[in-house]
């Protein structure tokens, strides 16, 4: 039992983090049809310049995570959106998914060449105590990881759906045409998804990195199941992304627990498929339209 | 247009072919980029800083040595093709590959061509394949992994063993000897538990290895998944002595996990940590050249290139052949010949034979607790 | 026009035979290298560039053709039953595998292709009793063709060279045939050629099938020529990197794939000079191309060649670019 709890807490927390490389990955998608292959570097990038920050230039630590983040809205958001998004989106998807891969491939062999090839231990945010639940060995990383993802989701989606800002955003996403002639900015909102984004791939960085440490190649895994994530959960809901990550985060552990070490990924490759030839919206998209 | 390309190329690829000199080449054949890149590039740097030694001291027989880089990327198949150019481009002796997956495809060409091969590899294939031209920097893991097993069975006093390895062809060839350790050890293996190449998430692992029953725990993975292990066994309070081979108590994991790689006990077959003052003075020189610490990967590549001069020097000319034939059954002492850093012996298969270490990590560092005689 | 197609053909191929003459092992090992990535190239080419359809398991499918190649090969069967046998099981697995998938919205293929090539890696890789597991499966013979040995490395370009041109030729075939001219109706508007009678799904899902067995096909060159095959060579990674190949030499047009497999292999040795970055100059030189030219080095081509022969003529799917 105590093994079984382990296992799902387990998943729950590394479920959480995929949620939130998911949560992007839609947002991106409905915003602008930008499939982002290289969100998995996006996300292991923000740690590097947090370490940049305090190993190279000896700044503390709350202070570099700031500035990482910024950075990431800076240069994964603004700089991504202006110069390989905005020039390709007229051709259509296919040149835009070829971009991001060539953009993957560039920063992670920017952070080998450029940081180092060698994995780099990355400092907690918070203490290592670990708690018994139930005879499962629970970390406080573990519970604030889950409590910080959540709460961003949630308070995304509040944003979304409460402000005045929110509604404009998602109106651009459902219809662009539409929103434009009722006089929304729909340039500014796309830009706006593309800032949020760079922020939930620092957040997801930050909050991951003590745990996976820091390197180059961290993005290739969680790229790959923040995209399976988004898809099983529905590509065109943020709650969506959010239930695909953790159920991806729990089979995941279940499936290396119970089933099969080695096959372990093919589980969620194998529930991706199913979804797709069963419910291709996702579990919890809707069949038509782009709603957020 | 495809004219076009392959005139170019071939007029580009004809250009570089053409830079031979009178000197000896030697080509460092490595994985410069790609995945393996933190472990090829450093071999290449002990080969490049043992090259210049000895090209200061006046080269092999009189001749300096011209040493040629060869990026394999980490990838078998252009490996392969990176061999194959290094032989047209006339190598005298091929230093590589490191990672097995590679060395176990790139050593037919070499064996086609007669060339002999230093390779920095450790799987057990590599020599049982009577390839006579491939001979190895470290011994391979079925040599290594019976001075593990009567650790494990005397001094831990387990019987029962859980394996936790990573599922790639470096992990299983460890597997697979330790397997055959146990059998002849009389040590049962409760758990086998495969992980994948570069995973992050070891909660159902370890959770699996608490319920095995097993008394100790064999971990065979490359060093951040075996940290990202040891980070999670400590969390989870594991509570079983953890033992492992060179990598597992490498400097390198001990940064990572930090105070959770304290109590893993290693055995080692080379150090900058061993207690021989030959091995400490590379190591410290090395750091002062590159400003990183020498690993045994560094070390390898250092007295692979020294190995190579010893035995032309031995065989007194430059030839191929000789060199292979020479080198089968050969003993090399540390206190003639200093670039070899510690006594070594080649068998007939080009395995090679040395003492080893056991080390123990104590308070975040590595602790030498026996030598192992060579075997 | 038919004629100059046909007069540049010919010259091609009389290039492609006088190129490795008196070269050395590793350049022709390495246009032996090419023609294969071109063949597999060719096969993504069809799915991609006429059907519109993403696929991201091209590395598997020349895996599969590998593996049953090398089976059969080292259990003593002559080489051309490896190869019939590969390209035959790559078809029939691309029908199975395109059919449920092509059922749903059309950019589900990339998907269903994505986790295809992440399972049949886990089942190289598991399976150990038939595939060698990590170990993989080493020494393959070259096949022997009326006496005629391929082990010479000059032979075995030859042999390769001989399969390319039947790869390019059946390529040549299919697109100009009633079935390629379907495609090219279905790519330049899809919405009217369902309405003339052409039944997209199947002309699609051919194509996707056909393609993949062009992977096989690639796969059965590859087992010989390295005389080693393990499952790392066929991870996801590979299959993005055939279809950077594609779009970077332009998806769609026939000497595309050729030329972006030529960039592909051939140009770390071009940027030998800037050691561990040439990895980061090529992502950021496609990114550029990507902006620039999205139809590739092709589209490229013809875009600077439409500034002195303006009655180039353009394609109307290309100025769109293909959707996924």
């Amino acid at each position: 039992m105590a093994e079984f709890i382990q296992i799902l807490i387990s998943g729950l927390s590394a479920g959480s983090i995929y949620a939130l490389a998911a949560v992007g990955f839609t947002l991106l998608w409905q915003a602008s049809q930008t499939i982002n292959f290289a969100q998995g570097e996006f996300v292991m990038l923000p740690a590097f310049f947090v370490l940049a920050l305090t190993v190279k230039l000896g700044l503390p630590l709350p202070l570099a995570i700031i500035l990482a983040i910024f950075l990431s809205v800076l240069l994964l958001g603004a700089v991504f959106k202006k110069l390989v998004v905005e020039p390709m989106i007229q051709h259509g998807t296919l040149p835009l998914v070829i971009a991001t891969i060539a953009l993957g491939l560039l920063l992670k062999e920017g952070v080998k060449e450029f940081y180092s090839p060698l994995g780099q231990p990355f400092p907690s945010l918070f203490p290592q105590d670990v708690l018994s639940v139930f005879g499962a060995a629970v970390s406080i990383p573990d519970i604030a990881n889950f409590v910080i993802a959540m709460g961003t989701i949630i308070g995304l989606q509040l944003f979304l759906a409460r402000t005045r800002t929110g509604r404009c955003m998602q109106a651009t996403a459902q219809n662009p045409d539409v929103a434009q002639i009722l006089g929304v900015d729909i340039k500014k909102m796309v830009l706006y998804t593309f800032l949020i984004n760079g922020a939930l791939a620092a957040i997801a960085s930050v909050l991951i990195t003590p745990i996976y440490l820091a390197k180059f190649s961290n993005g290739e895994v969680l790229g790959l199941v923040a995209f399976i994530a988004a898809i099983v959960g529905g590509f065109n809901q943020i709650r969506g992304a959010l239930v695909g990550g953790l159920l991806i985060g729990v089979i995941d552990n279940l499936s290396a627990g119970y089933v099969s070490a080695e096959y372990r990924q093919a589980v969620p490759m194998l529930l991706l498929i199913f979804v797709i030839l069963v419910r291709p919206q996702g579990l919890l998209g809707t069949s038509e339209g782009r709603a957020v | 247009m495809i004219r076009k390309a392959t005139l170019l190329t071939a007029s580009a690829l004809s250009l570089m072919a053409g830079l031979a000199s009178a000197d000896v080449r030697i080509a460092s054949v490595a994985e410069l980029s790609g995945a393996g890149a933190a472990a090829g590039a450093v071999w290449h740097d002990g080969i490049k800083m043992a090259v210049e030694e000895i090209n200061a001291a006046g080269g092999i027989l009189g001749e300096q040595i011209d040493l040629v880089e060869y990026d394999s990327q980490t990838d078998p198949q252009n490996s392969r093709a990176m061999v194959q150019k290094a032989i047209d481009e006339e190598a005298f002796v091929l230093m590589g590959t490191v990672y097995s997956s590679s060395t176990v495809v790139n050593m037919l060409v070499a064996m086609q061509n007669g060339v002999p091969q230093i390779t920095g590899s450790e799987s057990p294939t590599i020599t049982a394949k009577g390839n006579p031209y491939i001979f190895r920097t470290a011994f391979g893991a079925q040599k290594g992994l019976p001075k593990l097993g009567s650790y494990i069975k005397d001094d831990l006093g387990a019987s029962k063993v859980a394996v936790i390895w990573a599922n790639t062809e470096f992990g299983k060839g460890g597997h697979d000897a330790f397997e055959n350790v146990a059998a002849s050890n009389g040590i049962e293996i409760v758990s086998d538990i495969p992980t994948e190449q570069a995973q992050v998430d070891f909660a159902a692992d370890v959770a699996k290895l608490k319920s095995s029953g097993a008394e100790a725990v064999f971990a065979y993975m490359t060093e951040e998944e075996s940290a990202r292990f040891l980070i999670e066994a400590e969390k989870q309070g594991l509570g079983l002595p953890i033992v492992g081979d060179t990598v597992i108590a490498s400097q390198k994991v001990i940064d990572l996990a930090g105070s959770a790689a304290n109590g893993v006990s290693s055995h080692v077959g080379l150090t900058a940590e061993a207690p021989i003052p030959a091995i400490r003075e590379m190591a410290a020189k090395f750091e002062a050249k590159y400003g990183y610490g020498a690993d045994h990967n560094a070390i390898k590549g250092y007295l692979g290139a020294y190995t190579v001069k010893y035995v032309t020097e031995a065989v007194g000319s430059f030839d191929r052949q000789a060199f292979a034939d020479k080198m089968h059954g050969l003993c090399l002492d540390a206190a003639t010949h200093p670039g070899i850093l510690m006594d070594a012996c080649w068998d007939d298969t080009g395995e090679l034979s040395r003492e080893s270490f056991l080390v123990q990590v104590v308070d975040g560092k590595q602790q030498i607790t026996k030598t192992l005689p060579a075997n | 026009m038919k004629r100059a197609h046909l007069i540049l053909a010919l010259i091609g191929i009389a290039v492609l035979i006088l190129a490795p003459i008196g070269q050395k092992n590793y350049i022709i090992y390495v246009l032996c290298s090419w023609l294969m990535f071109s063949i597999a190239a060719m096969g993504l080419n069809l799915t991609l560039g006429y059907a519109g359809q993403v696929s991201l398991a091209q590395a598997s499918f020349i895996g599969i053709g590998a593996y049953i190649t090398s089976l059969l090969t080292l259990a003593g069967y002559h080489w051309v039953f490896g190869w019939l046998a590969a390209m035959g099981a790559t078809f029939v697995i691309g029908l199975l595998l395109g059919y449920p998938a092509l059922r749903v919205q059309h950019h589900f293929l990339a998907f269903v292709t994505l986790a295809f090539n992440t399972i049949v890696f886990l089942v190289l890789r598991n399976e150990e009793e038939i595939t060698g597991g990590s170990f993989g499966l080493v020494g393959m013979p070259r096949p022997e063709f009326f006496g005629i040995k391929t082990m010479p490395q000059l032979n075995f370009y030859y042999f390769v060279l001989v399969l390319f041109v039947i790869s390019a030729f059946v390529f040549w075939w299919i697109v100009h045939s009633p079935w390629g001219r379907a495609f090219k109706a279905l790519r330049e508007n899809p919405i009217r050629a369902e309405s003339l009678g052409v039944d997209t799904r199947r002309i699609t899902l051919l194509a996707f099938a056909i393609g993949s067995a062009f992977g096989g096909g690639a796969g059965a060159i590859m087992a010989p020529l390295v005389q080693f095959i393990e499952p790392g060579s066929f991870a996801l990674i590979h299959s993005l990197k055939i279809l950077l190949m594609v779009v970077v030499g332009g998806a769609g047009f026939f000497y595309g794939p050729m030329l972006g497999a030529a960039v592909v292999i051939i140009l770390p040795e071009f940027l030998r000079f800037t050691e561990g970055y040439y990895l980061i100059i090529y992502a950021f030189l496609v990114i550029v191309l990507m902006v620039y030219s999205p139809s590739g080095l092709i589209g490229l081509g013809s875009k600077l060649m439409a500034r002195f022969r303006p009655k180039q003529e353009v394609r109307k799917d290309m100025a769109k670019g293909a959707q996924l």
